[in-house]
């Protein structure tokens, strides 16, 4: 039976089944017919569907089973063919489509369920990159916060903020609940806890350092985990509920100087370790994650570097502390060595002076009262006054030399001198003491050796008065010889005991003499000592000799100074001994070989005529001395003017002035005024010679007086004499500087 | 007295001024100095050293009495003095002023006072033996004799 509605409905019984049929099947319609309007409506707003034409299928379907149930209304009333046909071509439609469709979905679900579990499985996978972000992001912060850890602890050289600091930060880091630190005691044996976070002062806690768990933590230098029950983790009694979280330990190398060798990286392999505990929190859920690990290491390391610069730096404090102490010892040393140089230069100063003024009144006056009426007695005493004071004079005279020649402030003089009256000289000083004592004394000079040589003749004396004088003393009978000649580099050739070889110039020859005397002898172990101030051989003969012991000393020092050597060379006791030496002199020009010294010897052959008229000016602020200057002057026919001031002296000289004389103190503007005054004479040729006065033997006097161009120096007191030869010298050579 | 007796009475004083420190060698010089061009020159170079140093120690006395001593001024004076009669060859004078120098730079205020008293009491003793030296001699000339040349070589 078809659909066909033919059979006669009953309407009022069946009416309202139909009627309700009628109006479902309506509203189906309209459902039907809306779907695919919502969908077209939802698939345009989006753009991603891939499937519209199962869309179109499905929507054809849709509208073909709403068009089949729209046409369903038709026949609920009688209807005619025309109906039934549409109906059932709409029928025949909606199930081609159908069954289309359901065959087409056969292969859509599955692609469409695919989707659904893609779209799930890429959910999982964002929800898995979050999480994973999340923890890089931590990762990046705890690497920040290391960084920062290690700018902090790299920030000080303090070794107990490097430790805290590097506690506190890690704590805060890694949110632990506990850290700490252990350092080994100083004996090795032992770990004490020294720093923890927590709590503020911890108990002097100590462990034994050979425990295995320490051992296991201090052979790898990765962090290790260890047990919470462990000796080193025990920090504070356990009071949570929870298990205690998970501990891990890590050393800490200690580094000392000594492992960073210059090319390597520091060796750790000495074996002492600190070792870092960190607990954490033990009511999380925590575990240590990797990067938690390998920042701890991180940290240890770092630790570990910072706390060795801070040693180094320690040292090298310490170091630099002990030179500035040494510096300062030091330089007090030295200005307390300067000072007493100073000191002793101007006590010498002083006594240079001092002592030999009432020396000489001693010497001079017990010389004149020798030549006064006296009794034998008296004659006697006075005898023995003089050649004990002359002994003194002799002994002072030595001291203050030998002072000066240690200073290296002794300069020797060089004039013309006769060389063979020196000889001559010396011989004739000998004499009497030699023919006292009976000895053969003999001079033997070659005949090569020239008549005049250039040095200093008064210290040349000295030396051959020196060792003949010795050679005298210490011989009791037999001869002494003396030779001199000029040295020949051959004749040292072979002698190995100095390294010196005299070689002659066209200005120098060097002059050896040799004293030879057939006395006491020197024990050859005692030749080395001869030449040492004051020390003298104690054998017998030699103790009543009397002397200071600085004789040959001063004569080494003298020969050397003149560019030579002395020896003594003896065969032993009671086998006399040879005294050479050799000193450098200079030839003299042919010129200068009728030059007269200026200590003349002969005063008297001089006119006054020399200096009649002569015009000079005498400076000096001192009425006193200023008058006496000019006495002086005028006995010796000058014509003097006076000055007693600078002004005064500027305003008064003129080019008529041949001579300035111009008493100099300590005051500046003397200088001043000398080298104002060669200013005003700058062009002429005629200028007066400036000549200081000074009673001071201060070589700054001097220096400073050459530096300001004077003409010359001389020291005061000036004798009529003195002031004679002065005089000619500077009309001679118009320089003057008398030796300080 | 007749005038060889008075020439070597004059010369053992001399000789006693040497000896007794209270002259050196520096008088020798100004007496040789003294020739018939220049017949008073030592006498008036001594007349020079006695008023400038009477005037000077007025100044040193002066100056060490004031409340607030000025070292540098009394050392000025000194060096003058010292000056002066190392000029003279009053010898103990200028070692009395050596040592006040050296007590002035300690800025010492008794000791330089004391030193000052010494100073002056040694020029007066040299003063008292110049002047009966210069009394001598006149007497001597007043009698028609010569100074002696005194011959002391140093």
């Amino acid at each position: 039976m078809e659909l066909c509605n033919c059979i006669d409905p009953q309407w009022p019984a069946e009416e309202l089944l139909m009627r309700y049929q009628y109006i479902s099947d309506f509203f189906i319609a309209l459902a039907y017919f809306s779907i695919p309007l919502e969908l077209i409506y939802f698939v345009k707003k989006s753009a991603v569907f891939p499937y519209k034409w199962v869309l179109v299928q499905f929507g054809a379907f849709i509208v073909l089973c709403g068009a089949t149930h729209l046409i369903n209304l038709w026949t609920f009333t009688p209807h005619s063919r025309t109906v039934a046909v549409v109906m059932t071509t709409a029928k025949v439609f909606t199930a081609v489509v159908s069954c289309a469709t359901a065959l087409m979905l056969v292969h859509i679900i599955p692609d469409l369920l695919s989707v659904k579990t893609r779209e799930l499985f890429l959910k999982n996978k964002a929800a898995e990159l979050d999480r994973e972000m999340g923890r890089i992001r931590t990762q990046e912060e705890t690497g920040r916060h290391v960084r920062m850890l290690t700018h902090e602890i790299r920030s000080t050289l303090d070794r107990h903020t490097i430790l805290k600091t590097t506690l506190i930060e890690l704590g805060r880091t890694l949110a632990l609940e506990e850290c700490a630190l252990w350092m080994p005691t100083r004996n090795g044996l032992e770990l004490q806890l020294s720093y923890t976070l927590r709590q503020q002062n911890p108990v002097g806690y100590a462990v034994p350092i050979h425990l295995p768990v320490i051992n296991q933590v201090f052979s790898s230098n990765h962090a290790v985990k260890v047990s919470p029950n462990s000796p080193v983790a025990r920090l504070r009694p356990h009071a949570g509920k929870y298990a205690a979280g998970e501990v891990v330990a890590v050393r800490v190398p200690l580094l000392h100087l000594s492992n960073f060798q210059i090319y390597d990286w520091p060796e750790v392999s000495t074996g002492n370790y600190a070792l870092m505990v960190l607990m954490l929190p033990s009511d999380s859920a925590r575990h240590w994650h990797v990067h938690e690990l390998e920042l701890v290491e991180v940290v240890a390391d770092q630790v570990a570097v910072a706390l060795s610069h801070a040693a180094i730096l320690e040292e090298s404090m310490r170091a630099r502390d002990l030179l500035m102490e040494q510096n300062v010892a030091l330089d007090m040393a030295r200005r307390e060595a300067e000072t007493a140089i100073r000191a002793r230069n101007d006590f010498l100063a002083v006594m240079n002076h001092e002592m030999r003024t009432p020396m000489h009144a001693i010497i001079v006056l017990s010389s004149l009262l020798q030549e006064t009426e006296l009794t034998a007695q008296q004659r006697l005493m006075v005898e023995t006054i003089l050649k004990s004071s002359n002994l003194l004079s002799t002994l002072i005279n030595d001291v203050l030399d030998l002072s000066q020649l240690e200073d290296g402030s002794l300069q020797l003089d060089a004039s013309t001198f006769n060389l063979h009256a020196v000889f001559r000289e010396v011989l004739s000083l000998i004499k009497p003491v030699v023919s006292v004592k009976k000895l053969a004394l003999s001079l033997h000079i070659s005949p090569d050796m020239p008549m005049y040589a250039v040095g200093d003749e008064k210290r040349l004396l000295q030396t051959i008065l020196n060792v003949v004088g010795n050679a005298v003393k210490f011989s009791k009978e037999g001869s002494i010889c003396v030779t001199a000649v000029v040295a020949k580099p051959e004749s040292f050739r072979d002698n190995r005991v100095l390294e010196f070889l005299p070689v002659p110039s066209d200005n120098h020859f060097y002059l050896q003499v040799q004293v030879k005397d057939s006395g006491s002898g020197i024990n050859p172990q005692d030749i080395p000592n001869l030449f040492t101030k004051f020390a003298q051989c104690q054998s017998l003969t030699t103790r009543n000799a009397g002397g200071s012991g600085l004789g040959l000393a001063i004569c080494k020092r003298f020969v050397n100074l003149m560019g030579g050597q002395i020896w003594i060379e003896s065969e032993g006791i009671g086998k006399g001994c040879t005294a050479t030496f050799v000193v450098k002199l200079g030839i003299p020009d042919r010129s200068n070989e009728s030059k007269p010294s200026l200590v003349t010897k002969n005063p008297g052959n001089h006119s006054l005529t020399d200096f009649a008229g002569l015009k000079v000016l005498v400076m000096d602020d001192n009425g006193v001395s200023r008058s006496v200057t000019k006495g002086l002057l005028v006995h010796l026919g000058c014509d003097v003017t006076t000055a007693s001031s600078s002004e005064e002296c500027l305003r008064i000289v003129s080019h008529e002035h041949k001579v300035v004389f111009m008493d100099v103190c300590t005051s500046i503007d003397r200088y001043e005024l000398a080298v104002r005054m060669r200013e005003k004479f700058m062009k002429r040729h005629d200028r007066p010679l400036i000549v200081a006065l000074t009673g001071n033997t201060n070589k700054l006097v001097k220096e400073n007086c050459i530096r300001v161009g004077m003409d010359g120096l001389i020291l005061k007191p000036v004798s009529v004499e003195k002031m004679r030869g002065v005089l000619l010298e500077l009309l001679e050579h118009r320089v003057l500087f008398e030796t300080v | 007295m007749e005038v060889g007796q008075m020439q070597r009475q004059w010369m053992d004083y001399t000789k006693s001024l040497f000896l007794e420190g209270y002259l050196d060698g520096q008088f020798l010089q100004l007496q040789q100095l003294q020739d018939d061009s220049n017949p008073d020159f030592v006498a008036e170079v001594v007349s020079l050293f006695f008023e400038d140093s009477e005037r000077l120690l007025n100044d040193l006395t002066n100056a060490l009495d004031q409340k607030c001593i000025d070292f540098k001024k009394a050392d000025a004076h000194i060096h003058q003095l010292k000056g002066s009669s190392s000029s003279i060859g009053a010898e103990r004078v200028k070692n009395c002023c050596i040592i006040f120098r050296s007590l002035c730079e300690e800025q010492n205020i008794d000791a330089c006072i004391r030193c000052l008293q010494q100073v002056k009491q040694e020029y007066f003793l040299v003063k008292n033996k110049l002047e009966t030296l210069f009394g001598m001699e006149q007497q001597i000339v007043a009698a028609g004799g010569s100074i002696p040349k005194m011959e002391l070589s140093f």
